[in-house]
């Protein structure tokens, strides 16, 4: 008979906005299992495992842990119970090492003093017992991401943790390194602890876990063994339906080059090379993917197109014009749209409406203008109608951002950025962390406009997005290209992550194909 | 010519090189302060009100203990034992009293920032214009006046001969003799150092003030650390204060603070909030300061001489910007190779 | 209700609360420190109701507030905390004096203008400082407004000591205003003068700039998420900047009107007269909205004029404003101040929401 560890019973959580995030949620997890969460965006994982955390209050039902009523006041409490949890975004501090951040909270001393070299025998201590290997001495700023992710894991289990909550922990790794984390993962079951286990992706659950408890909208829906279900009953019970993400398109018929980068090199302001001579070039009607681990010079290679980001060496051209020097309008002007990565920060200004985010790229065209003031009129008869065309879900254009869902403010994103009759479209992680409905509609609009013609750079850590959309795929590693594939629907997401991880590389030759005329 | 050669005759004295020290004195307390609040992740811009709040309490506090243990006595006629005896209490008193209204300033910001969650630059900004009204309000009611408390016999911090180094010429001449605070104020460069980089409480406002989301996940009550750093700021804050009110002046006097909490905050900003880096700057800004105190006796207007400080602070902010600017530029450059 | 409703209700309900609060505080102080305290309150609450003169008198008070408020909005609003307001305003003042005095034997209107123009000028050259500071070597504009402010106060006393002082009279003051260019009285016997009316067409126009024109999405983008801005292609380099300039011209003008319309000498010197930072406050009540300005600064002024009448009848001093000014903005920028209250009308709302919906199911 497994034991039952943890019982959070009945919660419900409302948060400040009004937002219901947990209704009557149920989810009980027993000892020495792996137990996935799963649902949709939105669906309320995150939110319930704060409240498992002690980060966010809940206003109703109890937490039982180890059949003892709890309610922790923050994660002080949590962790002194023996709940660890390893966030989604990492909770380090970049500029301290290794040491210092497995420590904070719980620092040895010696005579008052921190003690520094207890702590770095402390980390070892810990790296040697879960046999996870970091340098206790180096400055997190300086490790690879699946090395940030094992100083989470060791902060977690020095402080006790028994059961450890991973808040979709594979989301930023290559497939390798995702191998790596789950043989980690079940020596951590052998040794006798519980894990809760967060993530979108069904393959890995079904390798990983034992139980899945699922959410949707808040709510329970279903609860499982792993062996009892199949990836299609899973998928099922999240959306209420079968999800087909499969986008139908017929091959593509590039035309002539629109985006040309060559020689491009970016420099950080550390000094440190993030993107080192990389050439390329997308076609009219064409998406083009680019694949690779977050953080090996994709995203500044968006920057660097779109304006933001100024670079040392190279040239980016856009149908002939050459973008060096150039405004953001400008590069907005030719026709340049871009979909950011994170829409928190670029794509959207939450405390503003609607209609104001829509607004952004064309409030001051003279169309839109009457003399010295802005034509409220067509203004709000253009809004209404992109609200309506992307079916973004909000009670009227006046309504703030911040009030929308994630999938719903990414909609807004996407209304401004198809509606300018773009040339091309930097289109960075389009559908990260939104739910299937509104990943679906975007997909299925990207291919539309390139179908209309238009030229797609598809920046994706996704490699289902990536094998799904493009029409041929460059591979990103360390901030060179490591791969062009030039027909994407005969690779598998085994060979993209030979590629992402360097195990693999092209020719110079086969990679300089990508840089055609 | 002849105005530059006799600004250079001025500033050549051992006594100007004294004045630097002793006016870089609260600059250099509310750069410390500065650093505390910066280095914990909020912006102290109450460091003026905080300062100019504790030179008044540390004045009345001193006066009214000197008074009480005189007994209603007139200090002239008292026997010296017990003139002696009061003068010693009212400078405890208006130390201790002094740096609590720093510490009390400082406790008011972060119940209103970290608290209450109010904008950082909103409750610096309404703390500095309670400070001005209120410490005038306080005045009126503790001395009767509005303008300076003259009518308040307060005291001061001591004055320190420093043996061997007092007879060295001119050394001696600059460095010894000096009120305590100063002396005091370059102790605590040291101590907010070792408070920053060798202390568990160090490592803690420094991992909130880089990622207080980091900090909290690992259970580090991050409230309670930008209490606690804040609190030092005070502190430092109410140490800046009775340099103002109690060490080479002996009154407070309305808005005396004028801008040196603004000045030392920008001191912190020129050095980075490290310490050392930040002391540096307070000197140079102590600097310009004391050249307009001894400029004040040549044939230009007096007014061009006392904004030196504040264009110098300004002159400053831009050479830092400039400075950081090239390091970049360098680091870049380099990889270009 | 939707969340939106309850949201505007309670920022209405809160900035009330606040002011109560304030003033509660207030009438404590006032009870601790006064003999006679029934007399003090009464001074403070009814006084400044009991002449039209001193109804006039609040409208006086207001009107420079309508500007240094104003002047806040804009830069608010593009999340540009320059306090340049203060020293701007005792700029446009001082060197509208001294040119309306140098310039006297062509007194009239063009004088008038002329004046206007140089106040505008002078507040947007003491802007430019802290403004070029900002944008192009990112120094935080509040340090360094503030040093411009105190730049510009000594630069303001030498203006006045050397060149229009009125030594022969014997008196701290300039030489008299041309009476020519000073601005028209709106009430025969009281002293309340145009300015006021200046002062409402800068708020009118200042909302219209914000909320209607395209110049004014910029600046409202900016300061909803600069980075978005960028992103959107708006240069908000230049919001910065223009912001700045826009607030010390319309800081520069108040002191213009403000010293034609009180005063008949240039009397300022030695300390700075205030106005720039009573303009936070108005600015935080306002909440950054040019349109509610005149609400807030006719507020402050009631509350000044108030203060003022007792200081006159009773032993209170009128410093204390001070505190009570610097309570208001905290509980007003206090996120949590009132925020379970708040939390708690949208729980039950949300509630109530979710049975409507599930009944109608």
């Amino acid at each position: 008979m497994p034991e039952e560890i943890l019982l959070m019973d009945k919660i419900t959580k409302v948060y400040p906005n009004g937002f219901v995030a947990n209704k009557d949620v149920t989810f009980s997890i027993n000892k020495g299992e792996i137990h996935a969460l799963m649902g949709e965006n939105g669906a309320g994982k995150s939110t319930l495992m704060k409240i498992l955390f002690g980060i966010e209050p809940f206003e109703e039902g109890r937490i039982v842990l180890k059949g003892k009523e709890v309610r922790f006041s923050g994660p002080l409490d949590a962790i002194a119970n023996g709940v660890g949890m390893v966030h989604q975004h990492f909770m380090l501090v970049p500029s301290l090492t290794v040491a210092e951040n497995v420590v904070l909270g719980m620092e040895p001393k010696k005579g008052g003093m921190f003690d520094f070299e207890e702590a770095v025998r402390i980390t070892q201590e810990a790296c040697d017992k879960y046999n996870l290997k970091v340098d206790p001495r180096a400055k997190v700023e300086d490790l690879p991401v699946g090395n940030k992710q094992k100083v989470e894991i060791i902060k977690a289990l020095v402080r006790g943790a028994e059961i450890l909550i991973l808040d979709e922990p594979t989301a930023v790794l290559t497939p390798q390194e995702t191998a790596e984390l789950f043989v980690e993962l079940k020596h951590l079951k052998e040794q006798g602890h519980t894990l809760v286990f967060i993530s979108h992706k069904l393959n890995e659950i079904k390798e990983l876990c034992d139980r899945i408890t699922i959410l949707r909208l808040g709510k329970s829906v279903g609860k499982a063994n792993i062996a009892d279900v199949t990836e299609q009953d899973i998928s099922r019970m999240m959306v209420g339906r079968d999800v087909v993400l499969k986008v139908d398109k017929t091959p593509a018929k590039p035309e002539e080059t629109v985006l040309k980068v060559r020689d491009l090199k970016i420099v950080a302001d550390s000094g440190k090379p993030i993107v080192n001579d990389i050439s390329f070039s997308v076609r009219k009607g064409e998406i083009l993917g680019m694949a690779g681990v977050e953080g090996n010079g994709q995203s500044q290679i968006s920057e660097a197109i779109t304006g933001l980001l100024g670079y040392q060496h190279g040239t980016i051209s856009v149908n002939g014009v050459d973008l060096k020097g150039k405004k953001i309008r400008e590069i907005r002007e030719l026709g340049v749209s871009h979909i950011s990565e994170d829409r928190n920060t670029y794509g959207a200004a939450l405390i503003s409406s609607v209609k104001d985010n829509i607004l952004s790229d064309r409030y001051y065209k003279k169309e839109y203008n009457k003399g010295l003031l802005m034509d409220d009129k067509k203004i709000n008869e253009m809004t209404d109608e992109l609200i309506k065309e992307f079916l973004i879900k909000c009670d009227d254009r006046d309504d703030q951002v911040k009030m929308l869902s994630g999938g719903n403010v990414q909609k807004v994103v996407v209304a401004r950025e198809f509606s300018n009759n773009p040339t091309l479209v930097i289109a960075n992680q389009p559908t990260r962390g939104i739910d299937v409905g509104a990943t679906e509609f975007i997909r299925k609009r990207l291919v539309e406009l390139r179908d209309q013609g238009v030229a797609v750079l598809l920046i994706s850590a996704d490699l289902n997005e990536v094998l799904e959309l493009s029409d041929s795929i460059i591979v990103m590693n360390e901030g060179k290209i490591a791969a062009y594939l030039e027909d994407a629907s005969q690779i598998t997401d085994m060979i993209l992550g030979e590629y992402m991880l360097g195990v693999q590389t092209q020719t110079p030759e086969e990679i300089a194909r990508v840089a055609y005329d | 010519m002849e105005l530059l050669s006799q600004i250079f005759d001025l500033l050549r004295t051992p006594a100007f090189a004294a004045s630097v020290l002793r006016i870089t004195t609260p600059i250099l307390f509310a750069a410390l302060g500065g650093i505390m609040a910066r280095r914990c992740g909020i912006l102290n811009l109450a460091l003026e009100g905080s300062m100019l709040t504790a030179a008044l309490f540390a004045v009345v506090a001193s006066a009214f203990t000197k008074k009480a243990v005189l007994g209603g006595v007139s200090a002239a006629v008292a026997d010296p034992a017990l003139v002696t005896k009061a003068t010693n209490a009212g400078m405890l008193a208006g130390f201790i009293v002094g740096t609590l209204a720093g510490v009390a300033m400082a406790m008011f910001l972060a119940y209103m920032a970290v608290g209450l969650k109010a904008d950082a630059y909103l409750a610096g900004l309404a703390i500095n214009t309670m400070a001005t009204g209120g410490t005038v309000f306080i005045l009126y009611l503790a001395a009767g006046e509005k303008g300076i408390s003259s009518s308040l016999d307060s005291g001061s911090m001591p004055f320190i001969d420093i043996p061997v180094i007092k007879d060295i010429p001119v050394i001696g001449e600059i460095f010894s003799g000096q009120n305590m605070m100063t002396y005091f104020s370059w102790i605590c460069v040291a101590v907010v150092y070792f408070i920053l980089f060798k202390t568990a409480t160090g490592l803690r406002i420094r991992a909130v003030g880089e990622n207080p989301h980091a900090a909290e996940s690992v259970g580090v009550n991050v409230k309670k650390v930008q209490y606690i750093a804040l609190a030092f700021s005070g502190l430092f804050c109410g140490f800046a204060g009775i340099s103002l009110s109690m060490s080479y002046v002996q009154f407070f006097s309305r808005g005396m603070s004028s801008g040196k909490g603004f000045i030392g905050m920008s001191a912190m900003n020129l050095g980075n909030a490290s310490p050392v880096a930040t002391a540096v700057a307070a000197l140079l800004f102590g600097f310009f300061d004391a050249m307009a105190n001894v400029m004040q006796t040549l044939s230009v207007p007096v007014q061009f001489v006392q904004a030196i400080p504040y264009a110098a602070t300004l002159l400053g902010l831009v050479v830092f910007a400039i400075q950081s600017d090239n390091k970049v530029k360098k680091l870049k450059a380099k990889q270009d190779k | 209700m939707t969340s939106k409703q309850i949201e505007r209700r309670f920022n209405v309900l809160k900035t009330a609360v606040a002011i109560l609060l304030s003033l509660g505080f207030a009438l404590l102080v006032i009870t601790f420190v006064s003999n006679e305290p029934v007399k003090a309150i009464t001074a403070f609450i009814v006084g400044p109701f009991q002449k039209a003169s001193r109804m006039s008198n609040i409208v006086e008070v207001m009107t420079p507030l309508l500007f240094t408020g104003t002047a806040i909005c804009i830069m608010y609003q593009a999340n540009q905390f320059s306090m340049i307001g203060e020293g701007a305003f005792l700029i446009g003042a001082n060197l509208c004096t001294w040119v309306s005095i140098t310039l006297q034997s062509m007194a009239g209107l063009p004088l008038l203008l002329i004046c206007f123009v140089v106040a505008i000028m002078a507040g947007v050259a003491s802007a430019m400082v802290p403004a070029i500071l900002k944008v192009k070597f990112r120094a935080n504009e509040v340090v360094s407004s503030i040093m411009m402010n105190y730049v510009l106060l000594k630069l303001s006393d030498y203006f006045f000591y050397y060149h229009f002082r009125d030594v022969p009279s014997g008196q701290q003051a300039s030489y008299p205003i041309p009476t020519q260019i000073k601005l028209p009285k709106l009430i025969p016997g009281l002293r309340l003068h145009a300015g006021v009316l200046i002062g409402l067409a800068v708020c009118v126009v200042a909302y219209l700039f914000i909320y209607k024109t395209k110049w004014g999405y910029q600046v409202r983008m900016t300061g909803a998420n600069i980075n978005f801005a960028k992103y959107s292609g708006i240069s908000v380099l230049g919001v910065a900047l223009s912001t700045q300039l826009i607030g010390g011209a319309i800081a520069g003008l108040g002191g213009a009107v403000e010293i034609l319309g009180r005063y008949d000498r240039f009397i300022w010197f030695g300390t700075q007269p205030g106005f720039g930072f009573d303009g936070v406050l108005v600015g935080v009540l306002a909440k950054n909205n040019p349109l509610l300005v005149p609400v807030a600064a006719l507020f402050l002024a009631y509350m000044r004029t108030g203060a003022d009448v007792m200081n006159r009848v009773s032993d209170v001093p009128i410093e204390f404003v001070d505190v009570v000014q610097g309570l208001i903005i905290l509980f007003v920028a206090a996120e949590m101040f009132m925020a379970k209250y708040k939390h708690k009308l949208i729980v039950n709302n949300a509630k109530k929401q979710l049975e409507a919906k599930e009944a109608a199911n």
